[in-house]
């Protein structure tokens, strides 16, 4: 029950991130100017990429609610914290993003640190 | 180009910033405005007309649309561990706030987050790759 729930997390939310950085990144850098913001949102409710990433992390979000009734958040923190290196790795290999060495480092010592905390 | 970086850069910050304080304030009324128990489907509605529930929610809200605009310029791999300093700040906050105790792993968990949020930060560019949209302007030329 507790690593099924971990599993789904895990999964819908490295593909529900993955996703809204491919919409957004499809949708290119928005820029606040008063009034063309309702365009704005009315492009992205349109956008294939945003709505599925929407639902993914709906899934994810109850499923952490029902993760946390079963639970501590010592346990269900560090272990949602392994999103970040799916979701690294997806950003090179699927968003083609120039992951250098300075953000695997980054990332490396964020997640060893997320675990800490949560401890 | 490099005041378009310098541009981008704080751009990046000031949204950044929004992202985490929505995160770490939005998390905090939910879980104080959250009863102990949620009885029946119905429960999960009347719940939300809270008043800490509510603003916990609409300050959700607002991290999904700031996040959903940090994303359409910066990086994935750069917004994960940058806006991560959240978990920080809710360490930080406990402690101010509810005075709980921060064991020396969390202080030194503290530091580790703290060093890769500022490697990557400072090191790096929030964008490595333009938006395929940007990329056709560019070459069909800038009449705006």
């Amino acid at each position: 029950m507790k690593w099924a729930m971990v599993g789904i997390i895990v999964a819908a939310t490295t593909v529900g991130e993955v996703l809204q950085a491919k919409g957004m990144r499809h949708h290119g850098e928005i820029r606040f100017r008063a009034g063309r913001l309702h365009r704005v949102v009315a492009v992205l409710a349109r956008n294939g990429y945003v709505i599925a990433s929407i639902v993914a992390m709906a899934v994810s979000f109850f499923a952490y609610l029902e993760l946390l009734t079963v639970s501590e958040l010592s346990f269900a923190v560090p272990v949602t914290a392994v999103t970040y290196v799916f979701e690294t790795v997806l950003a090179k290999y699927v968003l083609h993003e120039r992951v250098s060495w300075v953000r695997w480092t980054g990332a490396t010592l964020v997640i060893c640190g997320v675990a800490l905390v949560s401890l | 180009m490099t005041s378009e970086s310098a541009r981008l850069r704080w751009k990046t910050w000031i949204c950044a910033a929004v992202v985490i304080f929505s995160n770490v304030s939005g998390n905090f009324f939910l879980k104080r405005g959250m009863p102990a128990e949620l009885a029946g489907a119905a429960a999960y509605i009347t719940v939300l007309f809270r008043p800490m529930v509510s603003l916990g929610v609409l300050l959700l809200i607002l991290w999904l649309a700031s996040r959903m605009a940090l994303l359409s310029w910066a990086d994935l791999s750069y917004v994960l561990p940058v806006t991560s300093i959240g978990y920080v700040l809710v360490a930080i906050a406990g402690r101010i706030w509810l005075h709980e105790e921060i064991s020396n792993t969390r202080w030194c968990g503290i530091a580790l987050i703290m060093a890769g949020v500022a490697l990557v930060s400072a090191g790096t560019p929030p964008q490595t790759t333009k938006s395929p949209m940007e990329e056709g302007a560019h070459t069909v030329g800038t009449s705006r």
